[in-house]
């Protein structure tokens, strides 16, 4: 499911095994409680969190088979994926996304929940898919969008084309910080980020927290708000 | 004044004529019902692409019909803003990608129509967008700046666009982030572009209800002042 690994003051997570890496309660629950053990480690406030995963897809988000089957399901995998992002966005320590696969739709927010999104250019590629197969959009994904994308423009793009958003892409359109010529380059860009952050020095409490207010919107949305019943619904007969 | 064509899977909204295409209790309501025709006509892949024959595009409320009603004036103004609010809702809550083709000028609410379409084009060599507001002494309504502040990312570009008074070409709208294209020299080239958009739009054949409930969250505060629900459940037929 996930393993974590500590090299030097730098956390690894990582989404292991060659599958989709879908986002099923036992995942989501599996990389909540990962991340939590992190937490209370003496150096976490002078730590730096990468995420990454093995294998073609970074996650291809929701398990929308398992949502078919039983409706509540997805209502819980929202939840929990809401409860792992505000996890992530108050952790005292900052983040990195290593994408050296394909991230859609949940996937690809929970990449963009990470501070620094660096990514493969060779091949993989950020898809909000779901104007494509007619999923609907949670509001709070959209308050993630909103604050990690400037541009009106290019939200647009990504929201109501459904662009499949390659890294070189994603770093003109300010969504990705930096581009790698494979996997295993984008995650040593990673370590070597996170190492000089560390070097920097700061407090990861005082991090974490500039980083709720900065993401407050977020927040406030993942912070058991309004959304009752169905956040993750199919509209109709699906493309899928 | 206005027409509603359709050719294929594309929609074209004209504002017809040689004039300065004010807006008008009248053409108000004329676009109003166009565009709920579009609506109830709409299917997967439909794409609306608004126009202007001649020199604008729109040139904003028709002052001089306000003007001519003496001490009444003001209320004929009020009258305009209100109902121009859901000409603007109407296109931020199509069920379908919306394309203006900018033929010439397009100042004040003229600009703000455009505005709320999905991409917007304009040409490189004639034609300018105009916020006149500031050096006609009139207030901005607040749900024309919600909508400046919802298409247009930077604070400079705000500024320039709200404050500045200045009346901007198409290589400028474009560097501000404003407008999508200002490639084309001509009122043809722009068309034949959004034209040629508006057919690869169309062959995703996206489901209209999902798009515009997708388009409604990517500007809750402007639905909120237009008020349009940001994420409706979308409703369906099939």
């Amino acid at each position: 499911m996930c393993s974590l690994e500590k090299r030097g003051r730098l956390f690894i997570l990582k989404l292991t095994g060659d599958g989709e890496h879908r986002l099923n309660p036992t995942l989501l629950d599996s990389l909540r409680s990962t991340i939590n053990q992190i937490r209370p480690d003496p150096s976490s406030s002078q730590s730096v969190l990468i995420t990454t995963s093995d294998g073609k897809f970074f996650s291809n988000g929701y398990d929308l088979a398992l949502a078919e089957t039983n409706p509540s399901l997805s209502v819980l995998m929202d939840s929990k994926l809401r409860s792992l992002v505000a996890d992530l966005i108050s952790l005292p320590m900052p983040t990195i996304a290593a994408v050296t696969g394909h991230a859609s739709a949940a996937g690809c927010i929970l990449a963009m929940s990470h501070d620094y999104v660096l990514m493969r250019r060779d091949r993989g590629f950020l898809y909000m898919s779901e104007l494509d197969i007619e999923l609907k959009v949670p509001a709070w994904f959209m308050a993630l969008i909103r604050v990690k994308i400037g541009s009106p423009a290019a939200r647009r793009d990504v929201m109501l084309t459904a662009a499949k958003v390659t890294a070189e892409m994603g770093v003109e359109m300010g969504i990705v910080d930096s581009a790698y010529d494979s996997a295993a380059e984008t995650v040593e860009a990673a370590v070597r980020l996170g190492e000089e952050i560390i070097q920097r020095g700061g407090d990861g409490h005082v991090y974490g927290k500039m980083r709720e207010t900065l993401l407050r919107e977020v927040l406030v949305h993942t912070i058991g708000e309004d959304e009752s019943g169905s956040s993750v619904m199919r509209n109709t007969g699906s493309k899928l | 004044m206005c027409t509603l064509e359709k050719r294929g899977d594309l929609f074209h909204l004209t504002l017809t004529g040689d004039d300065e295409h004010r807006f008008h209790p009248d053409t108000i309501t004329s676009v109003l019902s166009l565009l709920e025709q579009a609506k109830s006509q709409s299917t997967k892949g439909s794409v609306l692409i608004t126009t202007g024959h001649g020199k604008f595009f729109s040139n904003g409320f028709d002052l001089a019909w306000a003007q001519s009603a003496g001490l009444g004036a003001i209320e004929r103004m009020h009258q305009m803003v209100k109902s121009f609010k859901p000409v603007l809702a109407a296109l931020l809550d199509l069920p379908m990608p919306t394309i203006a083709a900018l033929n010439g000028h397009a100042a004040a609410s003229g600009l703000m129509f455009a505005l709320s379409h999905d991409y917007v084009f304009m040409r490189k060599d004639r034609g300018v967008l105009y916020m006149s507001e500031v050096d006609i002494g009139l207030p901005v309504p607040d749900y024309f700046s919600a909508l400046v502040v919802a298409k247009v990312g930077s604070g400079i570009a705000r500024r320039e666009l709200l404050l500045s008074g200045k009346k901007l070409k198409g290589e400028e709208a474009v560097a501000l982030g404003i407008v999508d294209s200002a490639a084309h020299d001509s009122a043809e080239g722009v068309v034949e572009a959004t034209v040629s958009l508006g057919e690869s739009l169309a062959a995703k054949k996206w489901n209209g209800e999902v798009y515009a409930s997708i388009r409604r969250s990517l500007y809750p505060e402007l639905c909120r002042m237009l008020e349009l629900t940001a994420n409706n459940l979308a409703t369906h037929n099939h």
